[in-house]
């Protein structure tokens, strides 16, 4: 590798740094003032990529690209100004996990609504007039449009300070990024604080999008790439400060451009490393890295604290008698659904699907609802105990038993390693950390032809000739998920389960009486594991195949909407949660042509009429009487 | 005495499920210091919060200057003209002094007024008029009290709420404290302190009232409190 070659991936990385900054800078705004995760932000940003390649498509020339880019900016941003008057001002005081749910159902309904205006064809934007051409540095062509991208990121890092600090507006919004309620009490309206910042981070993340189109073709898996990055960004340079989304968006930029730069690297010790393949998974390891040593970010605060859990969350009463026996019924009836349907129904694969789903959100509900600890990237311990049962079929010809033995094994494992980690930080931030390893387990299976079969996948995990047939997995699924669960809520009627939510109400007091509050998170993060492994090493030997899909982030969102739709605080609530998604699912995606559509504006439906979750709305409802 | 410019009652406030407040009542005239009396826990700032609706939930009446403000946001009554100083300063740290006195600053509800300036601030309390451009985290207890008084009259607010002002400061600045006060009521602003320090609510207030247990037990003018030993033994000695 030659240092030309460095210089240009440098300044390629520079460029990429640009789009990342205004990506994540909007996204840091909004959370620094409404303290809203936006993870409609990638969205906004796909949103205004499309939006500008309609209107560079009519404004020919100089002045009318750029100024075909400055008005997508502007669209984007009236469209972040509609989303907050109708959808999230209605639940700036729900929990902040319904918040989310809620603008990931926006994620679904923006999609769909653009793959209806737009098409599913990538669309490929026009150059940018006068900025066609290529500049040589150093015997290197190097684009001229890329350099107007490098300034870009601190020409906006400037303006959005002069922003913050010479105008009375700025002044507010900082003042409200640290003290809402007080700012209130001197008179300042915050209503339209936060409708101008949620506008001005929309159109920010706008312009990104448009900003880039010269460079790359519009599609409809932009927002889940931009949202990825864009979230890594804030968290590694601390949420809310914008120097430090400035900081972090180059770290993480240039990082990637160096694997690219290093290329293949000829060990002393023969075998290859390929650092090119290392750059899905370079920009959460520097997140892991910095989380650790920092765990509020680069430039944030350590007290940029998420509201406590403990003001949301009610009470478990220990289930009596009764609520066992009606378990056990329910198991009963359940089990005889294969006498009264055809052998090959699609009921009984509907069946399996569903209590996979029911053990792989209990799972996730015992770490988030008892533990306190919000994981975004749970479907790492369900995909690792998927592979796990998967390889030991396939690669080691083991039996199904043992294959199965060993899923949960293998979630076990990855969740004692990455809730090491995890288990250090808190809220958002601890959330964030999970996403990263979950994105780090995908990268590898996804790169990892030999041992995984990459995007392949492992084909032909089929379950030995007793379970064969459907009915017979359908009753194994049913017993071994309805035992799962069962263990899982005794534990938390166990003395570990009451330490995990004394951990998880108060710190502090729960150390004052001699609990080691880490230690009790960590083994909470293992049983989770443990249970989403053996839910994905059914999940293998029911589907027969796996793909990197099985550990996605989409896996880890599904299962957050289960265990929200069911609510945090309930116990039956992964178990509802979990039957009314997949029935949700089942239905609108064979009914319906737009189901994404329909499903977030299901979701939204529900958060707005419910803006406590559910449970919450009800205790108010009880509570004015 | 002339009419009230602050009318509460029937209050009642409520955390949760957990009801603090009980049927409060009282009043304050206009360029009246009123002192809340209490111990811990005895309810003085969540009556202030209820006032300002800073609170879960509240019932009764809170009429000021003809408003009802039960129902109304806390930035619709700080724009009424109703400071609120709160007892843990609540600055803002990552702005400079002079930002801390932009983020309050409000044109007077009242034309009469003569309004608030930073430097006419600087001239009332001169430790901040040093401290300008400096951030406001770093300054002292003493200093960020003043600066969150300053910071409430560039509101240009006709009555303040100040809560517990003598806590945790060095006494000069509670002296220093005493003459702010005599000098915001020459200015025409009504007070309502609340306190546990009696000899500084005796010397800053005009009246006082005597909170336990979310209850007004006692009101009437500060020198009878002080001469009623029975009532300063059972709700505010330790």
């Amino acid at each position: 590798m030659s240092l030309s070659g460095l210089f240009v991936q440098a300044l390629n990385g520079l460029a990429a740094a640009s789009t990342l900054f205004l990506l994540a800078s909007g996204l840091s705004l909004i959370f620094g003032v409404t303290r809203i995760v936006n993870f409609a932000h990638g969205s906004l940003y796909m949103l205004g990529a499309y939006v500008a390649w309609s209107l560079t498509d009519r404004l020919q020339g100089v002045f009318g690209f750029w100024f075909a880019i400055f008005a997508s900016a502007a669209t984007i941003g009236v469209v972040g100004m509609l989303i907050e008057l109708t959808i999230l001002r209605r639940i700036y005081r729900a929990p902040e996990l319904f918040q989310l749910l809620a603008t990931f159902a926006l994620t679904l309904v923006i999609k769909d609504a653009t793959l209806a205006m737009w098409g599913a064809e990538d669309l490929l934007g026009p150059r940018a007039p006068g900025l066609a051409g290529a500049i040589t540095i150093l015997g290197r062509r190097v684009p001229q449009y890329d350099l107007a991208l490098i300034a870009s990121g601190p020409l906006v890092l400037i303006a959005l300070q002069l922003l913050l600090t010479r105008t009375r507006w700025g002044v507010l919004v900082r003042a409200a990024t640290q003290d809402r309620e007080m700012v209130a009490a001197l008179g300042v309206n915050q209503a339209v604080l936060f409708t101008s910042v949620f506008a001005l981070g929309a159109a920010l993340a706008g312009l990104g999008g448009a900003l880039q189109l010269p460079r790359e073709p519009a599609g409809l898996s932009m927002d889940m790439t931009a949202i990825g990055d864009a979230f890594v960004v804030v968290v590694v340079g601390g949420m809310g400060s914008i120097p430090g989304a400035f900081v972090a968006a180059l770290l993480i930029a240039e990082v990637k451009a160096l694997c690219i730069a290093l290329g293949d690297w000829q060990t002393p010790l023969g075998f290859v490393v390929a650092f090119p393949k290392f750059t899905l998974v370079a920009e959460f390891a520097v997140m892991a890295i910095v989380l650790i040593l920092r765990p509020w970010g680069l430039m944030g605060r350590p007290d940029v604290a998420i509201r406590p859990q403990a003001t949301t969350s009610a009470q478990l009463a220990p289930p009596g008698r009764g609520y066992d026996l009606a378990y056990l019924v329910l198991g009963a009836v359940l089990l005889t659904v294969p006498l009264l349907v055809e052998t090959r129904s699609y009921t009984l694969v509907f069946g399996i699907d569903v209590f996979v789903a029911i053990l792989f959100a209990a799972s996730l509900h015992f770490l988030m609802g008892p533990g306190g600890m919000h994981s975004f990237g749970h479907a790492a311990y369900f995909g690792l105990g998927a592979y796990a049962a998967a390889l030991c079929a396939k690669a080691l010809n083991l039996p199904m038993w043992s294959a199965l033995l060993a899923a949960p094994v293998g979630g076990f494992i990855g969740a004692v390693v990455f809730g090491w980690f995890c288990v250090r930080l808190s809220g958002v931030y601890l959330a964030m950390l999970t996403l990263a390893f979950s994105q780090i387990v995908w990268s590898i299976v996804y790169q990892w032809d030999g041992l995984t079969g990459g995007s392949n996948g492992i084909v032909g995990v089929w379950p030995t000739s007793i379970f064969s047939s459907k009915a017979a997995y359908y009753c194994l699924t049913l017993i071994v998920c309805g035992g799962a669960t069962f263990v899982l809520r005794r534990i938390l009627f166990a003395p570990f389960g009451y330490a995990m939510r004394a951990a998880r109400d108060s710190v502090t007091r729960s150390a004052a009486i001699g609990l080691d509050v880490r230690r009790i998170q960590w083994i909470a993060f293992a049983i989770a594991g443990a249970f989403a492994g053996l839910a994905g090493g059914l999940f293998a030997f029911s589907k027969g195949s796996i793909s990197p899909e099985t550990l996605g982030v989409g896996r880890s969102i599904d299962g957050l909407v289960m265990v929200l739709l069911g609510g945090v605080d309930t116990l039956t609530g992964p178990i509802v949660g979990a039957s009314v998604f997949l029935f949700l699912q089942d239905q609108i995606a064979r009914h319906v042509e737009y189901w994404r559509a329909m499903l977030g504006l299901f979701i939204l439906a529900l958060v707005l009429a419910f803006p406590a979750g559910i449970v919450g709305t009800i205790r108010q409802w009880t509570f004015r009487r | 005495m002339t009419a009230p410019l602050l009318k509460v009652s029937g209050l009642e406030a409520f955390y949760g499920a957990a009801q603090i407040l009980f049927s409060v009542e009282f009043e304050l005239a206009p360029g009246e210091v009123v002192a809340l009396m209490g111990r811990n826990g005895a309810g003085k700032t969540t009556t202030l919060e209820s006032i300002m609706g800073l609170v879960d939930r509240r019932s009764g009446s809170v009429d000021f200057r003809g408003h009802e403000l039960i129902g109304l946001r806390t930035y619709e009554i700080a724009r009424l003209g109703l400071g609120f100083v709160p007892e843990d300063r609540r600055i803002f740290t990552d702005l400079t002094v002079i930002e801390n006195l932009e983020v309050g600053r409000r044109n007077p509800s009242d034309a009469a007024q003569e309004p608030w300036t930073p430097d006419r601030l600087f001239s009332l309390f001169p430790n901040l008029a040093e401290a300008r451009d400096r951030s406001a985290g770093r300054m002292s207890g003493g200093e960020q009290q003043m600066l969150t008084i300053a910071r409430t009259l560039m509101g240009n607010p006709l009555a303040i709420l100040l809560d517990e002002p003598s806590e945790g400061i060095a006494p000069i600045i509670v002296d220093q404290m005493i003459d702010m006060i005599a000098e915001l009521k020459k200015s025409g602003v009504a007070i309502l302190v609340s306190e546990q320090n009696l000899p500084f609510a005796a010397t800053v207030a005009d009246r006082a009232y005597v909170l336990d247990h979310g209850q007004i037990k006692y009101s009437g003018a500060i020198a009878s409190l002080l001469n009623d030993e029975e009532v300063r033994r059972t709700y505010l000695e330790l």
